[in-house]
């Protein structure tokens, strides 16, 4: 999960490596039950997607994601990415800054309250947002008298998919500044610097690594959430459809060579996110090692 | 945050206005039907008052969009799988009135549909009436009565040729429906799922679906693969629309949504339900489709005593449903 322990446990593996002592059949066989697994659980998926999506030619590959429909799909994904991450930034940065650098009661708690929406179905999360700021919920009568939309428009959608991605930047974080203690920080206190000098100078620059590798796991998981985004969207076709809703719908419709075409959009989304998480793993190794040699 | 906050001051007269946006919030099999009406009541709504009418549709099980609508989706205009669901948006919502059901033509159900039976090519399992469905070894396909409006049409339409079977004795029509559900293989929430994984998975011998999504069904994968076979019995389903009064009097759109409604009965809305395999109510429009929809006996919802009382009876918690699935 953590890009940090992932980072650790690379360093981990280069030294278990030489030391390796299981006979060749076992490697053979772990080695076999892992590639089978491989292309029955990812490169077979994959191939269907690649191969439906092209099944009427390139043309009308093309054609599928220039829809005005699933244009404006794509620009509201798009919207709510934008929205969301800078605003999970924000939340994860303070919480992993509270939670690594200061000691207080609930400390233990508040640790446990962000990692909930990952231990929540998807489903509630959205379900949560109807209770609350639905026309029959807590706050229905009041927003409905100021004229004010937040389920089944723009605001719930950012609502829901903000929640469901709230962890990603803080659970990278906490265990990196953890780690890193407050040593730094204090130096650059006693040398004069203030709060914002010793974040952007001393903090910032320590964990930017792990930061930026929660932003894009949280900028994918904000594109690609189904579940709480279709309780809280109310399906208009063209105004709160995301891309994942319109990928559902449009396999609804028969249209299935159009479904695969955009499946394989948000498939290509995963493969960014993948070379960029490995360019960021690559750096930070790099990074580390000249450290370590200088 | 000027964003965040949409949709405040709207301006509410429908007539100043150039331009008018409604939403349609509709079930499942409807999507295709009402793509093709919305540009033929656009034209017509041109034509008649020059303004410009943008419709937007939303689709999803009957019960599920009726949830939405009452939890705040803004839907001008609201149709529905059954008359039930409309209710709800009266009983749990308030944005309709009571009298909803009489304020358009032929209990506001502008078309009608009934249950068949959609089986591969050739009917290899040789399915000819309700009769067949709970033979050992059938593979049923049904949407889940209780979140699906059509699956609950497919009950009451089996119920009914239970009970006109047995002449009426419970303890006979009970367990023939559920003999009928163990042979169920697969039940989705909604109607539109459970084609798909009849046509789409291969999955079954039988589908039991709306007369409009089997033959939709047929014409978009291909008439050399799957057939439709009439029952001997079956229900008259009449899907419900209804204007949504609390939502258009906010957008000051209730002239057009009407309007919009209304033209659902004209020659030209008959006619477009008619292409889609809806049965229309005009007896013109039904005479020059009568070839593709055949007579065929069909109680109506009156012979279970109207929705409130089918719902309780057989859907709500420990009805019928409840008590046949699980024995």
């Amino acid at each position: 999960m953590a890009g940090a322990t992932g980072l650790r446990k690379r360093a981990a593996n280069q030294v278990a490596r030489a030391s390796v002592t299981e006979p060749p059949l076992v490697r053979g066989i772990l080695t076999a039950i892992a590639l089978i697994f491989l292309v029955v659980f990812l490169i077979l998926p994959i191939t269907v997607i690649v191969a439906g999506a092209l099944a009427k030619g390139v043309q009308f590959y093309f054609q599928a994601l220039t829809e005005p429909v699933a244009l404006a799909a794509a620009r509201l994904t798009l919207l709510v990415a934008v929205i969301t991450v800078p605003l999970n930034v924000l939340f994860g940065l303070a919480a992993a800054w509270a939670l690594a650098k200061f000691d207080f009661v609930g400390k233990k708690f508040l640790t446990t309250l962000i990692d909930l929406p990952f231990s929540v179905s998807p489903v509630i999360s959205g379900l949560i947002y109807v209770l609350v700021f639905g026309a029959q919920g807590v706050l229905g009568p009041w927003l409905q008298a100021h004229d004010i939309k937040i389920v089944f428009a723009l605001p719930g959608i950012v609502l829901a998919t903000v929640f469901v991605t709230s962890p990603f930047v803080a659970r990278e974080l906490i265990p990196l500044m953890q780690a890193q203690g407050n040593e730094e920080e204090n130096a650059a206190i006693i040398l004069g610097a203030s709060g914002w000098q010793t974040f952007w100078r001393v903090t910032l620059p320590n964990i930017k690594w792990g930061l930026l590798y929660g932003v894009i796991l949280c900028t994918a998981r904000a594109m690609g959430e189904f579940g709480a985004v279709s309780v809280v969207s109310g399906h208009i076709r063209g105004l709160t459809n995301t891309l994942p809703l319109h990928v559902e719908i449009l396999y609804n419709e028969y249209s299935f060579t159009a479904a695969f075409a955009v499946s394989s959009l948000l498939m290509m989304l995963a493969f960014v996110t993948l070379a960029l998480k490995h360019f960021i793993e690559w750096q930070h190794s790099r990074e580390t090692n000249l450290t370590a040699e200088s | 945050m000027a964003l965040l906050i949409q949709g405040a001051a709207r301006p509410v007269l429908a007539a100043e206005k150039k331009n008018v946006t409604l939403l349609n919030v509709s079930y499942d099999p409807t999507r295709e039907l009402y793509e093709d009406y919305n540009k033929a009541f656009a034209k017509h709504w041109k034509e008649q008052t020059g303004q410009t009418v943008t419709i937007h549709q939303s689709h999803g099980g009957s019960g599920k969009q009726a949830r939405a609508i009452i939890d705040g989706l803004d839907a001008d205009i609201a149709t529905l799988a059954l008359g039930f669901d409309v209710d709800a948006l009266f009983s749990k919502g308030g944005l309709i009135s009571k009298t909803w059901q009489s304020k358009l033509p032929e209990n506001s159900a502008p078309y009608t549909s009934t249950i068949v039976f959609l089986v591969k090519k050739g009917n290899p399992k040789a399915i000819k009436d309700w009769d067949d469905l709970v033979k050992p070894g059938t593979g049923v396909i049904t949407p889940n009565p209780k979140t699906s409006g059509g699956a609950r049409w497919n009950y009451l339409a089996a119920w009914a040729f239970a009970e006109k079977k047995f002449n009426g004795d419970a303890a006979q029509i009970k367990p023939f429906m559920t003999k009928l559900f163990r042979n169920v293989l697969v039940l989705d929430t909604g109607a539109r799922g459970a084609t798909i994984t009849f046509v789409e998975r291969g999955l079954g011998d039988v589908l039991i679906a709306w007369e409009n999504e089997a033959f939709l069904a047929i014409q978009e994968l291909g008439k050399d693969k799957f057939e439709i076979v009439m029952p001997s019995l079956s229900i008259l389903a009449e899907p419900s629309v209804t204007v949504v009064d609390k939502v258009v009097k906010k957008h000051g759109t209730g002239e057009t949504a009407k309007a919009y409604l209304e033209y659902l009965y004209s020659e030209e809305g008959q006619e477009i339900i008619a292409q889609h395999y809806y049965r229309p109510r005009s007896k013109a429009v039904a005479k020059k489709y009568a070839a593709i929809f055949p007579a065929v006996h069909l109680v109506t919802i009156e012979h279970f005593g109207g929705w409130q009382k089918a719902q309780a009876d057989h859907f709500a918690d420990a009805g019928s449903f409840d008590q046949i699935y699980q024995a």
